[in-house]
């Protein structure tokens, strides 16, 4: 990812400066971005930063006020554009009383498949999706992670080379979640470029090579995950210690050595993983007992946390 | 807790636009509507009557019967076709002209008084040898008949006084054995009287008109012949199936329709409309899938009346073709338009409810519109059901052939196209935004 350049045809996604208002509220305000060709780009924020009305306006579903967005040197909303975006909505946008295989009948019409070419991709989806036992069953009967595998598939029968994903693994169980993971990774193997919009960092951090975090309708931070948490703590980590005392105790001795009493478990922050045992002395020279003791790397949580002041889930 | 969940449905209710519209707006626009249309029936407002007087004796009798026709509020009669701007009168209808007229719509009834009437036109027995007054009807039109059959023996009454007088004294001449010469100079003497007040009323010319009592005692022999229905087997089955088909074919494609709002509620309005798919080609599929839906329905509802209630169906079908393509163009634009300016399903509900039975009632699907006032039948044709059940009359009733329905449909069609264009500038709030 790079600052915004000019319309280029080898360059999947080019986004300048755009700005889209609702009213008085600003929902996205300024992003400029390029994604690069089989690029995984992580769009991480909480609920209402902009990330929806930012894929919206990719895919000539918003207007943007100002600013352009461009792929392969398209505009957004033109048919050659089109043809490259495959966008699977937060929302299950599927026919409830249609089968799984009418489904994918249905949107690869409306994306001009027709024939030996509609066949070949619904059985790919079917496959792609581990949904052909379930080919011709009533969608509104399959389960949640199914439904929500059928909207991914549905978004990007036409084999798109952009792939937008806007949370796609909203409401489902762990199980489920893994089974979309291998397929944005199965994606990405077949050379897509991916951009995947959420609120989990986990997600983010598994399946993206970059990530810009978004907070009200702005990019706050861009990079790998390393390079973010690198941008924020250096080398900075979180010694997490629980101790056999009372909490006033605990809370004088955490205090005293540069910490914080946190639920009960004191968290100091140290530069080099030797500071461990600094602090395990102290306490055993001041009769404390420690009862657990972790060392944690900063994530994107805590990246989010230290920009914005607030946690990602707020 | 009960007066919990009271509260808790006031407060849905009042946060619920189209359930306060269904519970409080609709019954009230309801009420006023039936009001309007079924209020002046039991007032002198009364709808009158349509009928052609064909006049082929031309004596001074049939003159006063056709002029004391002419004279009574409750029909409103013509001896001749209007005539067209720029062009000379038509003459008077004959026997032949008139019964054509009754036969395409023009008038619900003619009568036909016959030669030979004048020199005995009212009877107290039956006559041998007398030819009736032919009453031509439109059975489509029930009332209108039997209407004024009643209108004809009263008008009867209060024209010919005097010649009542004359045969009823000379029944009782008979019955009784002879007057004395006092008696028959006293007698003459009131009939002249008689005669000498009809001749004045019939100088001063309409204006007199007759306040008669509502006595019809059959003085007219009367003879009564349906020209439009008597090879009818069923007369007005093919009324009752566009009526209450035109009706259901609203609420269908208007529910059907709802599946856009449906689409852009679940996300896959927006989903379509990112791949190659336009909003007018959407619309444009929507529509087209109505027209099917609802020329099935329509087809459906005939084929159940030629199987059940005996609809002349098979010798219809070019003009069932025709009404059916075009009624459910116009009503599948009707049901488009109706999703594209609500913004939920209630929403929806409560507008189409709303408009579909005020269509109904103004257009004649629940209540003939030929029974209403004629300021009502003229409101009745700004709906598609008017024109829908009037098409399909001229075909199934009244045996027209295909270019007479060139009207219903120019105007079907035409309102069609027009509401559909409307409801498309309406789903502009579907595309970007």
């Amino acid at each position: 990812m790079t600052a915004a350049a000019p319309a280029n045809t080898s360059i999947p996604l080019q986004i300048d400066s755009i700005v889209k208002r609702f009213g008085e509220v600003t929902a996205v305000d300024g992003i400029s971005l390029d994604v690069l060709e089989r690029a995984c780009l992580g769009l991480l924020g909480p609920n209402g930063a902009g990330k929806t009305t930012l894929i919206r306006s990719i895919v000539g579903r918003v207007r943007p006020d100002c600013g352009s967005v461009r792929v392969f040197g398209q505009p957004a909303n033109s048919l050659a554009a089109r043809k490259e975006l495959g966008w699977v909505p937060q929302e299950l946008a599927l026919y409830p009383l249609l089968t799984t295989r009418e489904n994918l009948d249905a949107f690869g019409r409306y994306q001009g498949l027709r024939g030996k070419a509609l066949r070949e991709a619904i059985e790919w989806c079917l496959d792609w999706a581990s949904l052909a036992d379930r080919a011709d069953s009533i969608v509104k009967t399959l389960s949640g992670g199914m439904r929500r595998r059928l909207n991914m598939a549905a978004g990007l029968i036409h084999r798109p080379r952009i792939v937008l994903l806007d949370e796609p693994t909203v409401g489902v169980d762990p199980q489920s979640r893994n089974h979309i993971f291998e397929m944005v990774e199965a994606l990405r193997a077949a050379g897509a470029t991916v951009i995947y919009t959420t609120h989990y960092m986990e997600e983010a951090e598994r399946l993206c090579d970059s990530i810009a975090i978004v907070d009200h309708g702005r990019i706050i931070a861009q990079g790998s995950k390393d390079d973010l948490v690198a941008q924020s703590f250096g080398t900075r980590s979180d010694v997490l210690m629980r101790l056999a005392a009372a909490a006033p105790v605990s809370a004088a001795w955490t205090e005293a050595r540069g910490g914080t009493l946190q639920d009960g478990v004191a968290h100091f922050p140290v530069d080099r993983p030797s500071d461990i045992a600094s602090l395990l002395e102290a306490a055993a020279r001041d009769g404390l007992d420690v009862v657990d003791l972790v060392l944690r790397r900063p994530n994107l949580e805590s990246v989010f946390l230290q920009l914005t002041g607030r946690d990602l889930r707020q | 807790m009960i007066p919990t969940i009271v509260r808790n449905g006031f407060l849905a209710l009042r946060r619920d636009r189209g359930a306060l519209v269904l519970a409080f707006v609709v019954p009230l626009a309801f009420f006023s509507i039936f009001a309007i249309i079924f209020g002046p029936m039991s007032t002198n407002s009364t709808p009158r009557v349509h009928v052609l007087v064909v006049d082929e004796d031309h004596s001074a009798a049939s003159s006063r019967l056709v002029r004391g026709l002419h004279r009574e509020r409750a029909l409103a009669c013509d001896t001749r076709p209007e005539a067209k701007a720029g062009e000379p009168q038509p003459p008077d209808y004959t026997a032949a002209t008139a019964e054509a007229a009754v036969k395409s719509g023009t008038a619900p009834v003619a009568l036909v008084i016959p030669a030979g009437f004048g020199a005995n036109p009212i009877s107290l027995a039956p006559a041998p040898g007398r030819k009736p007054i032919r009453i031509l009807h439109d059975s489509s039109n029930p009332v209108a008949a039997q209407m004024a059959a009643g209108m004809l023996q009263k008008v009867a009454m209060t024209s010919f006084s005097t010649s009542m007088a004359d045969v009823g004294m000379r029944y009782f001449a008979l019955a009784s054995g002879g007057l004395t010469p006092q008696q028959r100079q006293n007698l003459d003497s009131s009939l002249a009287r008689m005669h000498d007040l009809e001749a004045r009323r019939d100088a001063q010319g309409d204006g007199a008109a007759a306040a008669s009592s509502e006595n019809s005692g059959g003085l007219l022999p009367v003879e009564m012949r349906d020209v439009v229905g008597e090879n009818k087997k069923s007369p007005m089955i093919a009324f009752y199936a566009a009526g209450i088909g035109v009706m259901f074919l609203m609420f269908t494609a208007s529910g059907a329709a709802g599946s856009l709002l449906e689409e852009a509620e679940s996300g896959a309005l927006d989903r379509i409309l990112s791949a190659r798919v336009g909003m007018t080609t959407l619309l444009a599929g929507k529509l087209t899938y109505l027209v099917l839906l609802a020329s099935c329905q329509l087809t459906l509802m005939f084929l159940w009346g030629a199987a059940v209630f005996h609809l002349d169906l098979f010798t219809h079908l070019p003009g069932f073709f025709v009404m059916t393509v075009a009624t459910s163009f116009a009503v599948a634009a009707f049901g488009m338009l109706l999703a594209s300016i609500s913004h939920t399903r209630a929403q929806q509900a409560s507008i189409a409810t709303l408009l579909i039975l005020t269509m109904s009632a103004l257009g004649g699907s629940m209540f003939p519109r030929f029974l209403m006032t004629a300021t009502m039948q003229k409101v009745g044709l700004l709906t598609f059901n008017a024109w829908a059940i009037d098409g399909y009359t001229k075909v199934f009733w009244r045996d027209e052939p295909v270019w007479h329905l060139l009207p219903q449909v120019a105007v079907l069609v035409g309102a069609g196209a027009l509401i559909f264009l409307i409801a498309r500038r309406f789903a502009r709030r579907w595309e970007s935004v």
